[in-house]
């Protein structure tokens, strides 16, 4: 059993405008086996929270911590972080020139792993994921994300996900610009992973859709950098029905849109 | 993530400042004649140009009324180092090469030693030395430009390599060009693969020089023949090799050429079809480090018909002022009935500063051919990249040698001699290491 625990969290990002805070004090604790699912209106700070996680070098956290089983990940590279059991399932995965994704999957395995996977088993484990995500064979010689469509990329994300076995899984928006089967199809994919029982989920979403296929435990409202409300998956049924707008005006509309347009 | 264009990729540092001295966002300064020729141009050029048939030992010039260049055709070719004008800079097919650099290969006598010649051959092959009246001598080439011209004008002697009729090779020939010198020198080798024979030959460009050669490669009726060409130079040499093969009937022909050393290397290969049925395969692989000025000018002659043609070059930069050109000419004459023919350059930027030239010519003065096509494409690795590959566990080291081995093991694998390939890996893999980054 693995914890990961955000406290205080400041981060900042560089703009031409000057330094601007997006990310204004996030405290959350994700214990494996958990489903916690981060929802908030757009520009609300969500995506710069699984970037920060990640260690994307944009983000500059001016203070609070990250820690997972007591480990400094803030003192962790990118590449560090990922072999101690984190795993970000991108909002936009980019293209990779030049790199099959068999050559990438095998190359990230024996990273993560810290030895190569046995190659036979390894194939076969490959090929059934694929299969199981719906992602045509001829994919595995195509060079990373290449001309995949919205819908294929987030498959492509969900099978590194399930054949890399992360600790903790930060799926940044994975529901975005899928059609209701590949929505399936990826939450699928999600639960099987959660099924193990050795991953906790971080679940960072605009819509209440994804949340009929992934059930949340935990469900976290974020606006403007802070989480304002906290609840059970009852909370998640509120949204659905009354949307954010009753936190914009709590906060005040004008401030919320600002950042959104920066962000997005 | 990649960007297609038809007729001219120029990527390297998208910001506003120009990183390579002379040139700026919009290319460098043409003179006006040289304007708008980079086009590609079904050109009303003369359809029996000067390079087809047995070269003829006067010059010629081609190309329409007052405007140079306007077909590949009509390119002025000759024996004679006076025919060509002095260079500025502004011809066409030196607009991107930085003169200053050629260190007198373009006007300077050529008479400084030249690398030395050591040929290991598996039994059977023929290897001459031969003086300047050697009969063999012109009988695949004629320079296309200044600085070849003025080595054949200075070459003191030349290497013949025969592949004798029928001889089919196992082994390779390999021959290991050696320079010593510091003065500008002219090389000249003639390789000959008589009928229906099968080899494969090796040009290894080692130490420091500054040489203009000629090669020319005779591959007669029926014979299968692969040229590499190795350019591991030390970090100072100069070198210009206009490599010139013809292609007899049903010939098969493969040209490697692998530029990693050197300070400028300008590269200048062509195939001429003179007889159906034949094939031409061009393969290139470059890597460009800091400073670095490494440039390929292909040309296909398709004059006759029914012969297939496929050209890729690929290429990787890094660091500043890393500069590379590929221009693939290919012409389809009026003649060539039925040609196939396809022509790609593929870029890799690996960091910002450096810059990749492409400029693919299709020429084509019948329809009635099978196919023809050209792409260029120039892709940048970025920090999305590394951070992408990183996040999957990949350490960096191990992230960019991912992505620039698996971009330039398409062209090393076409080289199938398993302890070439392994070389040319390493040395890949050294110019990566031997990076800022």
């Amino acid at each position: 059993m693995s914890t990961l625990e955000i406290k205080d969290l400041h981060v900042s990002i560089e703009t031409e405008q000057g330094t601007k805070e997006i990310l204004k004090g996030v405290s959350l604790t994700i214990k494996t086996g958990e489903t916690h699912a981060i929802m908030g209106p757009n520009g609300s700070g969500k995506s710069t929270l699984a970037s920060t996680i990640a260690g994307h070098p944009r983000y500059n956290v001016t203070s609070g911590s990250i820690t997972l089983d007591g480990e400094d990940v803030l003192a962790m590279s990118v590449d560090e972080r990922a072999r101690a059991g984190v795993f970000l399932a991108m909002q936009y995965p980019v293209e990779v020139p030049g790199v099959t994704m068999t050559n990438f999957l095998r190359t990230a395995k024996t990273a993560i792993d810290g030895e190569a996977p046995a190659l036979r088993t390894w194939t076969k484990d490959v090929k059934a994921a694929m299969q199981q995500l719906r992602i045509d064979a001829d994919f595995a010689q195509r060079n990373v994300n290449e001309g995949f469509s919205g819908g294929e990329k987030k498959r492509v994300e969900i099978l590194q996900l399930e054949l890399f076995k992360p600790k903790f899984a930060v799926l940044d928006e994975t529901d975005s610009g899928l059609d209701v089967d590949a929505l399936k199809v990826v939450s699928e994919g999600v639960n099987r992973a959660h099924a193990t029982g050795n991953m906790g989920t971080l679940l960072i979403t605009h819509y209440t859709r994804i949340l009929r296929y992934i059930k949340p435990d935990f469900v976290h409202v974020f606006v403007d950098g802070q989480v304002v409300e906290e609840g059970g998956p009852e909370l998640a049924d509120r949204l659905e029905e009354e949307g954010y707008d009753r936190y914009a005006k709590g906060a005040g509309a004008a401030t919320i849109a600002a950042p959104a347009a920066a962000q997005a | 993530m990649t960007e297609i264009t038809t007729e001219k990729a120029r990527i390297g540092a998208p910001s506003a400042q120009p990183f390579i001295d002379g040139f700026t966002e919009e290319g460098e300064n043409l003179s006006p004649v040289n304007t708008g020729t980079e086009t590609t141009t079904a050109a009303q050029a003369p359809s029996a140009g000067p390079l087809a048939g047995a070269s003829a030992k006067s010059h010629s010039h081609g190309g329409g009324v007052g405007v140079p260049d306007s077909s590949r055709a009509g390119r002025l070719t000759s024996y004679k180092l006076a025919d060509f004008k002095p260079l500025t800079g502004l011809e066409e097919d030196w607009r991107f090469t930085p003169l200053k650099r050629l260190r007198g290969l373009h006007n300077e006598v050529l008479s400084g030693s030249a690398p030395s010649v050591a040929v290991t051959a598996p039994e059977g092959v023929v290897v001459e030395t031969v003086g300047r009246d050697d009969s063999r001598i012109g009988s695949a080439a004629i320079p296309e430009d200044r600085v070849s011209a003025n080595a054949w004008e200075n070459f003191a002697e030349a290497t013949v390599i025969t592949v004798p009729a029928e001889l089919q090779l196992d082994g390779e020939v390999s021959v290991l060009l050696t320079g010593t010198s510091a003065e500008a020198s002219a090389q000249h080798i003639v390789i000959v693969a008589e009928r229906f024979s099968k080899s494969r030959i090796v040009l290894d460009h080692q130490g420091s020089a500054i040489v203009s050669e000629n090669v020319e490669i005779l591959v007669e009726d029926g014979a299968e023949l692969t040229v590499i060409s190795l350019q591991e130079w030390n970090d100072d040499a100069v070198h210009a090799s206009s490599q010139q093969a013809k292609l007899g009937r049903d010939a098969k022909f493969k040209h490697i050429v692998v530029s990693l050393g050197g300070d400028l290397v300008r590269m200048t290969p062509s195939t001429r079809f003179t007889a159906p049925g034949a094939e031409a395969e061009m393969f290139g692989l470059y890597f460009a480090d800091a400073g670095q000025h490494l440039e390929q000018r292909l040309f296909v002659d398709h004059a006759v018909a029914n012969c297939k043609s496929n050209v890729l070059y690929k290429g990787a930069l890094q660091g500043r002022n890393a500069h590379t050109v590929w221009v693939g000419d290919v012409l389809i004459r009026k003649e060539a009935e039925g040609t196939d023919t396809y022509e790609a350059n593929r870029n890799l930027v690996l960091t910002d500063g450096a810059r990749a030239d492409s400029v693919p010519n299709l020429e084509i003065e019948t329809g009635l051919i099978e196919g023809a096509g050209h792409a260029s494409a120039t892709g940048r690795f970025d920090d999305e990249h590394l951070f992408y590959l990183m996040a999957r566990g990949i350490p960096e080291d191990v992230a960019r040698r991912l992505v620039v081995r698996g971009f330039l093991n398409e062209i090393i694998q076409q080289i199938k001699v398993p302890a070439l390939e392994e070389r040319l890996t390493d040395a890949v893999e050294r110019e990566l290491a031997a990076s800022d980054n």
